[in-house]
This record gives structure tokens, sequence and C-alpha cells, in this order.
């Protein structure tokens, strides 16, 4: 339902002119009637609307103006160096953030607890293209020690691992502090509950209350922001993949802003609103699969 | 006779003390005076340099005496700039941010007070257009309308705009069937009367606070913008654009990235923390959970 949504707000966004936009400002009137034949846009919106809607639940989503090849063939090129970039930068970022928000909550108000507090804050303030400049200045610039620019060489695992460092570096760095956060926050409160209590009072070691019994209930808000989550790092990953040089969605989306090519802005802009739909979707799904309280809400 | 505090005025009491002591608070007072200052010393153009003189054969120096931070590409003194760049910043976030908050007041209370058809049709609205990621909404309306400085404005208020209506719409609702306003009502107070009076003063301490911490990302996704081209053009200074410049000239000079992402730090922790200390301040009741 809410894709469909999407939908319409997708199709409405198509502004006046695109066929102006795509021939140049020396097009004569004919040449312009005939793109916009091309694309359909000579119909009225709501053809073109039902036209669009009708193509890409049958998985077409048009073809690419400049390269005449299927956007669908573009889209599924990218869309592997995204995927495993934002993987990946989540997974270590979740798990560095995980561990520092328990430390800092099972040893509150310590000095781990202060030097975490000030790391996370830091962490969160710096955007992440700001950390992906620093870190090609400084590993690829100075030192030359990673690779920087694109995604290695196609069927070199270690030569693609190694250009993936840096990028998933560049955008889980913000996630650590903000999971580390979130889940100190919520931590601290969970220890706080009564199961928290019987469980202690059982003489149940610390570490199984704390992992065990707290985490698995503190784990609940950072899971839902996660599923939001998959849009910022969306948003992220155009940067670090531009910075990078990466190819991948991000850096599709903004070369189709950039040279104005509509039908690839539409396919790009439409996959990643469907990725951001599932995700969320998942997270509120292991969200009720982790507490039997939510799951009456769903 | 001393009156006897109860319990939640010595906690405030407390806090209050406590607050002040708190070096954070400080520490987001002084990043925001600088950038403040720096604003106006933009606007009185009082910089040691002309942020737009070229001067092509004093390219790529490293910071000195002369140029604090050194120069760009094209010989331009990036003290001079970033200083310069801090005027776009604020002037975006305080505008971008302010007439979100207007709009999202008005909006918020026509969905929370007005007719509940008019509400579904608002959130629904709304729903379908936080679904996009930031940047990708960004780009979007950059393509419709070209990048200039209102387009960024523009994209700060609908990118900002649903969380303001939200919040204002479930006080409002909330507010609407309290006693005091109920009483209100029963003694012949219109519509408007009410939302003025009672409904607005009520909402405006979360509004601000949720502002505040709306800032920091509003001012990373104009520097966001910039950098990519699609915000603030050069050669206007910005931290975006600076950084931009820095990231195509990285094998010459380190000093714009430096010089350029100091300030966007600073600015977003400052932000950052005020938010956190207005909540505190005005809020009491989230300090309890």
């Amino acid at each position: 339902m809410m894709t469909i949504f999407l939908l319409v707000c997708t199709i409405n966004f198509i502004p006046g002119d695109p066929a102006a936009a795509i021939m140049g400002p020396r097009a004569t009137p004919e040449l312009r009637a005939m793109i916009e034949a091309r694309l359909g846009l000579d119909k009225p919106l709501l053809q073109q609307y039902f036209h669009f809607l009708a193509n890409t639940l049958q998985g077409d989503l048009g073809t690419d103006i400049r390269s005449e090849r299927p956007i669908t063939a573009i889209i599924f090129e990218n869309l592997p160096y995204t995927l495993i970039l934002i993987v990946l930068s989540m997974f270590w970022s979740v798990t560095l953030g995980l561990f520092l928000g328990i430390v800092a909550a099972v040893h509150r108000n310590s000095t781990a607890d202060k030097i975490i507090g000030i790391l996370s804050a830091a962490t969160i303030s710096t955007p992440s293209f700001v950390v992906a400049l620093f870190a090609l200045l400084l590993f690829s610039v100075n030192y030359n020690l990673l690779p920087a620019i694109g995604a290695g060489e196609p069927g070199n695992i270690r030569d693609q691992l190694l250009h993936l460092i840096l990028p998933a570096f560049a955008l889980g760095l913000s996630w650590v502090g903000y999971i580390a956060r979130l889940l100190r926050s919520s931590l601290i409160e969970v220890l706080r509950e009564n199961f928290i209590r019987t469980a202690r009072s059982y003489g149940l070691p610390a570490w199984k209350v704390h992992y065990v019994y707290a985490l698995k209930i503190a784990i609940l808000p950072v899971v839902s922001i996660l599923g939001v989550g998959i849009g910022t790092m969306i948003s992220g990953a155009v940067f670090v993949e531009i910075v990078f040089a990466r190819p991948g969605l991000g850096s599709m989306i903004y070369e189709s802003v950039v040279t104005r090519n509509y039908p690839v802005l539409l396919g790009g802009v439409l996959t990643t609103t469907v990725l951001f739909v599932l995700t969320t979707l998942a997270a509120d799904l292991t969200n009720a699969a982790l507490d039997p309280r939510i799951r009456n809400e769903l | 006779m001393v009156k006897p505090l109860i319990a939640h005025q010595i906690n405030a009491r407390h806090r209050q003390r406590a607050r002040l002591a708190d070096p954070v608070v400080w520490l987001s007072i002084f990043l925001l005076g600088v950038l403040a200052l720096c604003a106006l010393i933009a606007l009185l153009g009082l910089v040691p340099h002309d942020p737009y003189e070229l001067n092509v054969s004093n390219r790529f120096q490293p910071p000195s005496w002369e140029h604090w931070l050194g120069t760009d590409n094209l010989g331009r003194d990036t003290f001079s700039r970033i200083v310069y760049g801090s005027r776009v910043a604020l002037y975006i976030s305080l505008v971008g941010v302010g007439s979100a908050m207007c709009l999202g007041l008005l909006i918020g209370t026509i969905a929370g007070y007005g007719p509940r058809w008019l509400d579904n049709a608002i959130l629904f609205v709304l729903d379908s257009a936080r679904t996009f990621p930031t940047i990708l909404l960004a780009m979007i309306i950059v393509t419709i309308s070209g990048p200039s400085i209102n387009t960024i404005v523009a994209i700060v208020i609908v990118s900002t705009l649903s969380g303001y209506v939200r919040l204002v719409r479930t006080q409002t609702l909330s507010l609407k069937n309290r006693v005091f306003i109920q009483a209100e009502r029963s003694l012949g107070a219109g519509p408007i009367r009410i939302v003025s009076q009672h409904v607005i003063p009520n909402i405006l301490s979360p509004l601000l606070i949720i502002a505040c911490m709306d800032i920091p990302t509003v001012i990373t996704l104009e520097a966001g913008l910039s950098f990519l081209g699609l915000g603030i053009r050069p050669p206007t200074a910005s931290w975006g654009t600076t950084l931009q410049d820095g990231y195509a000239f990285i094998r010459n000079t380190p000093w714009l990235l430096v010089a350029a992402s100091l300030p966007l730090i600073s600015a977003t922790l400052g932000f950052t923390f005020l938010g956190e200390a207005l909540r505190d301040w005005l809020d009491p009741n989230l300090v309890n959970k």
C-alpha cells in the first residue's frame, strides 16, 4: 500500500519539460515532440501514471534515454555494490556500537562511560562525507595504505574487499556513536525493570542478566532505528560512493540528476524507496519476533 | 515562615544549578557564539581579505600570518571564505527551520483541530513525502527547480515539515479534550482564541527543542548538497563549496578540508548540545523518564 502512495508521488515529481532538458536549448519543436512521444510525455498525467504503474509492476522501468539500455539492467548492475557497502557498514558499526553501548550502560558514570559518551557525540555530529574525505586524505593520499578509487577488479575478491574498507568505515562511523548512545539509554532503563531484579535475585550470573535477559529487550529500539536508518544509510551512500568514485545506486542517482536523466532517476528513487519500505518492515517483524509484547500490536 | 518546598520544586532548583555547572551547556554556548560572531563579521565585511579576490600566483598556500587558514585553488583566502560560509549556514538553518516550524504550527493545528478527513489527508501527504531518504528528496527537488539558496530552504522545509506537523498535531489532539480547554469552550471561546491563547503556548517549547535538534541535520544537508554541486553555487562561499574544492584538490592541499569541516562539525555539535540542554530545561518530564 505504501509503495503505491510512493509511486503516486514519484510520478508527480516528473518536472515540466524533461524533453527540453534532454535535447538542450537548441532543440527544434519537432525533435522535442518526438522525444516526448517516445517517453510518453504527450499523454495526460493520469495516463502516464497508470502506464508507469503497470510497467513497473511487470518489472519494466523503461529504457535509459542516453545509453538505450533497460533501466532494470542498469539498476541490477549497481545495486550489489551499494548493498554490500551498506551491509558491511551496518555490520561493523552495529557490532562496535552494541559493544560500546553495553560497556557504557553496565559501567554507568565510569570513566569509560564518559569517554564513550564524548566519542559518540563526536561521531554523530560528523557527517559521513566529511569522514569519507578525511579517510581518503589520510589513508590514501598521505600514506597510500588503502585503495581509494573505484570498487576493485571484478572477480578479484581481495581487491574488492580492500576497496570496501574505507567507504564502509566512513559510512558506518556515525552509526557507531548513535547505536552506542541509544543502546546505553535503553539498557539503563531495562536494567531498572522488575524482571531484571527478579533474575538477579534468583542468583543468575551478572553476564547472563546483562547480555541475555536485558539485552534482548534493550536492543528493540536499536532494531527499529536500523530499519529506518537504511534511508539515512542510502543518503550517506550517495556521498561515500561519489567521494570514493565507487559504482552503485547512489552514484547512479547522482549522475542521473546531474545529466537530467529522468527515467534513470525515477527508477533509482523507486528502487531505494522500495528497499527502504522493505527494511522498515523487516525491522518491525524482527521486533515482533524478539518481544512478544509487540506481537499483539501488529 | 519559609514555605516548605515540595519535592519537584527542589528537584527543579537542583537541576537548574546542575545545568549551569554542566560544561556541555557552556561548550554549546561558546560554539554557537563563535558561529554567530563569524556571521556578524561576515555581514559587516570585517574579514582580513576579500573572500572573492582571486590571486592565482598565491594559490595552495599553507596557513600563515597573512592567510590564517591558507589559500584555495584560486588563491582566495580560506579563512575569509569560511567566515562568509557561516552566514550561509546560519541563514539556511534559521530561515529554513524557522519557516518549517511556522508552517508546521499552522498545518499541525489545522490537522489536530480541524475535521477528521482533513487530518487524514494531511497525514497521508506527509507520510508519503517522508518515505524518501532526505538526500534523494533533495536531489529530486534540485533537479526540478535548479540549485540555489532558495531551493535549499525549500528542501529544508519539505524534509523537516512532517516532524513539526506530527508533533503539533499530537499535542493539539491531547490538549483539545483537556478540562481547561473545555471550560474555555463552554465560556464561549471560538477555535481561534483557543488555539492562539492555549494551544500554541503549550506547544512552543517541544517545538523549539525539535527545531534545535533539526538544525545540525540542516547544516549538514546544505554542506552536503553544496559539496555535490547541487546546493550553493560557486563562487559563493559556503562550507560545502570549500569542501568540494578541498576534494577536487586533495592532492595539493589538505587545508581546505580541515578548514571547512571544523566549523561544520562544531556548528552541528553546538546545536545538538543546545537542543539537549533546552530539552532538559523546558521539558522536565523527559528528564525524569
